[in-house]
């Protein structure tokens, strides 16, 4: 008897097909929302700048279409300061990061033991604050009379900033250096979060089997660790780099009108001068170089299939 | 001519207890002479891969001195010994094709044409053909294989192996532990293999020492552990044993008579290793393959001296070469007995009543105050 109740119950056969057929549109309408999303909010807004940066006209008599690609040299022509400003600064921030940023994940995938969740939460943390409040408390911090110049001028750091050209007199606000500060921090936490991800992933035995096959802790960090991070130094570089080349809100507060980047320019033209195509030209001009410079820098650091 | 011992590994008093309090290795003393396959074998958590890390450097020991050859390397870190290991899991690196993979250690120590050694070696383990790929690339038995070349290349004095086959499938295993074999023969280095499968202990290595708890059970050839254990984890770890409670009751010669259920079991007393005084309990074991199992109906044909037992067939298994029984006798619950299915009896089934008898050459002795079931829970532990 318990033999009969125990059988498994036969399975109805003919329900398999149906399912199947459902089965293989279930993928597509998944994507759906994604796409929807991604077609409403990026890739019309692009086809209408795109549009606005070809069109010629004024704000009383209206603007329309007349393919007029001048306005594109026009701009480049005018703002190309403002655009190597960007490319440098954003440089420097992500080096900066880069070298701020590896040896904190380094530490936090390897050393924190019971620490490492503090810490991350730590470096989380700033994301928990307006960003521009963040930068604003950058202006404090920098203060004219504020006690982080008053010690780089006595141990005469300032000095060699000023020589640099990054600083200019006894101040730090409104120059170059205040910038680039500004944006390593508000862009650091990009920089950790993927360096530690892809650091943590590698096994430790990998760093053991360095070690047994003569390889010092140093080499062992040149050819294994370092080479096998390179997915999240990739990845933490272009979220670093990317936001920071287009970013405003640091040349606007901490900067002067000596350190306007380009997304200033394009903010002032869009919201004050509103002259459209300019700032919609700006736009592109910007998206370009940048797709470009990542393109040949994964090229370059060639990790496609580390990844 | 003097032995080369440049190849020994001697650990003397040597232990390692972790940050939050537990010993993993209790204090040990081995020597693994130059040139021999030495098999550290246990159950997971015996100590055994402790150990080999520490040989290798990878574990700062609490106590006591690794020495390799005449030179002492307890305080060198790893990439200063010269010994070399087999990872768990290989640990290749995944960035680098097979071929940079074998050559790290030779470019490590400053050697500029790596070409010739990495292809001699790559060929030794059968992969010329693969040194441009990456290791996810591979097969498991072929990683495994670059794996030992990664480590053979350096010509280290000792090859350790940590679990090197675990992760293969048996018939990859057997095929791989042959080839280990032959590699071993061929390049004459020490290799210390960490293993927990007592069969791969005993048919790749020359020395097998048996760990439990931190400790070293048992050290010998596997002839010497399978057929003269010393304690009830060896005998129940290595193979199986029959283990009888017994009462010392007079010696004969260089024979004990011992007292078990009703009868009486002659075990020689070189076989003992525990102490005996007339009155004493002895726990008596013999191996299921040396018994002989007789139908009561014919209990007279059986020879003079041979140790017999009664009992009743619990159950009885056939697989193939020979034939399992579970006997139900009055010394022993579970008595297990492997025939060979040479003269089958037709009478032996579950049910009858029988005689089990052997030589009494093939009993051992083992100190009656252990635990009579140590290492049973292990075997079974490892595998399910």
């Amino acid at each position: 008897m318990a033999a009969v109740t125990e059988a498994p119950p036969l399975a109805p056969a003919p329900e398999k097909k149906p399912p199947r057929k459902r089965g293989r549109l279930v993928p597509y309408w998944l994507l759906l929302p994604g796409i929807l999303w991604l077609i409403i909010f990026f890739a019309l807004p692009m086809i209408y700048q795109a549009s606005t940066s070809v069109q010629t006209g004024s704000l009383e008599e209206g603007y329309k279409v007349t393919w007029h690609f001048a306005t594109y040299w026009n701009a480049l022509s005018e703002y190309w300061p403002q655009f190597l400003r960007s490319v440098l600064y954003a440089t420097a921030a992500t080096v900066l990061c880069l070298l701020l940023g590896y040896p904190l994940a380094y530490l936090i995938a390897f050393r924190a033991g019971r620490w490492r969740n503090l810490i991350m939460i730590l470096v989380i943390a700033p994301f928990f604050t307006s960003f521009l409040i963040r930068t604003l408390a950058w202006k404090t911090i920098l203060a004219d009379n504020g006690p982080v110049v008053h010690t780089l001028n006595s141990l005469h750091i300032l000095d060699l900033t000023n020589w640099l050209g990054w600083t200019a007199g006894d101040r730090v606000l409104a120059t170059p250096l205040a910038v680039v500060c500004g944006l390593t921090y508000n862009f650091l936490p990009f920089m950790i979060l993927p360096l530690y991800t892809s650091l943590e992933r590698i096994d430790g035995r990998l760093h053991e089997a360095a070690g047994d096959l003569y390889a010092k802790p140093f080499t062992t960090f040149r050819k294994v660790t370092f080479p096998l991070s390179m997915p999240g130094v990739v990845s933490g570089t272009l979220l670093t780099f990317i936001p920071a080349a287009g970013d405003y809100v640091n040349a606007d507060l901490l900067g002067s009108t000596d350190t306007r980047m380009v997304g200033n320019v394009i903010q002032t033209q869009f919201l004050r001068i509103l002259d459209y195509p300019t700032a919609a030209a700006l736009s592109f001009i910007l998206m370009a170089a940048i797709l470009v410079m990542v393109t040949f820098y994964i090229r370059r650091s060639g990790t496609e299939d580390l990844v | 001519m003097t032995k080369d011992t440049s190849g020994d590994v001697r650990l003397s008093g040597i232990s390692k207890t972790y940050d939050n309090g537990f010993t993993a290795v209790h204090p040990l003393d081995l020597t693994v002479p130059q040139g021999s396959f030495f098999a550290l074998l246990g159950a997971s958590g015996c100590g055994k891969t402790t150990t080999l890390r520490m040989i290798a450097g990878l574990e700062d020991p609490t106590s006591g001195t690794v020495h390799l050859g005449e030179q002492e390397v307890t305080q060198l870190p790893p990439y200063k010994r010269p010994v070399n290991t087999v990872f768990q899991s290989y640990a290749l690196f995944p960035h680098l094709d097979i071929f940079e993979n074998v050559a790290f250690g030779l470019r490590r120590r400053g050697i500029k044409s790596v070409k010739k050694q990495v292809e001699d070696m790559l060929e030794l383990v059968q992969l010329g053909e693969q040194a441009r790929k990456k290791p996810h690339q591979l097969s498991g038995g072929q990683q495994q294989r670059v794996a030992v070349a990664r480590a053979l290349i350096n010509h280290p004095k000792v090859l350790l192996l940590d679990e090197p086959l675990g992760a293969l499938d048996l018939k990859l295993r057997r095929q791989m532990q042959l080839e280990l074999k032959r590699i071993q023969t061929e390049v004459g280095i020490t290799f210390i293999h960490v293993t927990h499968d007592q069969e791969e202990a005993m048919t790749m290595a020359d020395t097998v020492a048996v760990m439990n708890a931190g400790r070293v059970e048992q050290l010998g050839s596997p002839t010497d552990l399978y057929e003269n254990p010393q304690t009830t984890f060896v005998a129940n770890f290595l193979g199986t044993s029959n283990l009888i409670e017994a009462e010392v009751d007079s010696k004969s010669g260089d024979d004990i008579v011992l007292k078990a259920g009703g009868g009486k079991l002659v075990l020689p007393e070189a076989r003992c290793s525990a102490p005996t005084t007339t009155g004493g309990k002895v726990l008596v074991g013999v191996r299921p393959e040396k018994i002989s199992l007789t139908h009561a109906d014919d209990a007279g044909e059986i020879a003079e001296g041979r140790n017999r037992i009664t009992g009743r067939i619990a159950d009885s298994s056939f697989i193939g070469v020979s034939t399992q029984y579970v006997i139900d006798s009055p010394v022993c619950p579970e008595f297990e007995v492997y025939a060979q299915n040479i003269d089958r009896d037709a009478r032996l089934v579950p049910g009858a009543e029988v005689v089990l008898h052997w030589n009494p050459a093939h009993t051992f002795g083992l100190d009656a105050a252990q635990d009579i079931d140590a290492g049973v829970a292990e075997v079974e532990e490892e595998a399910a």
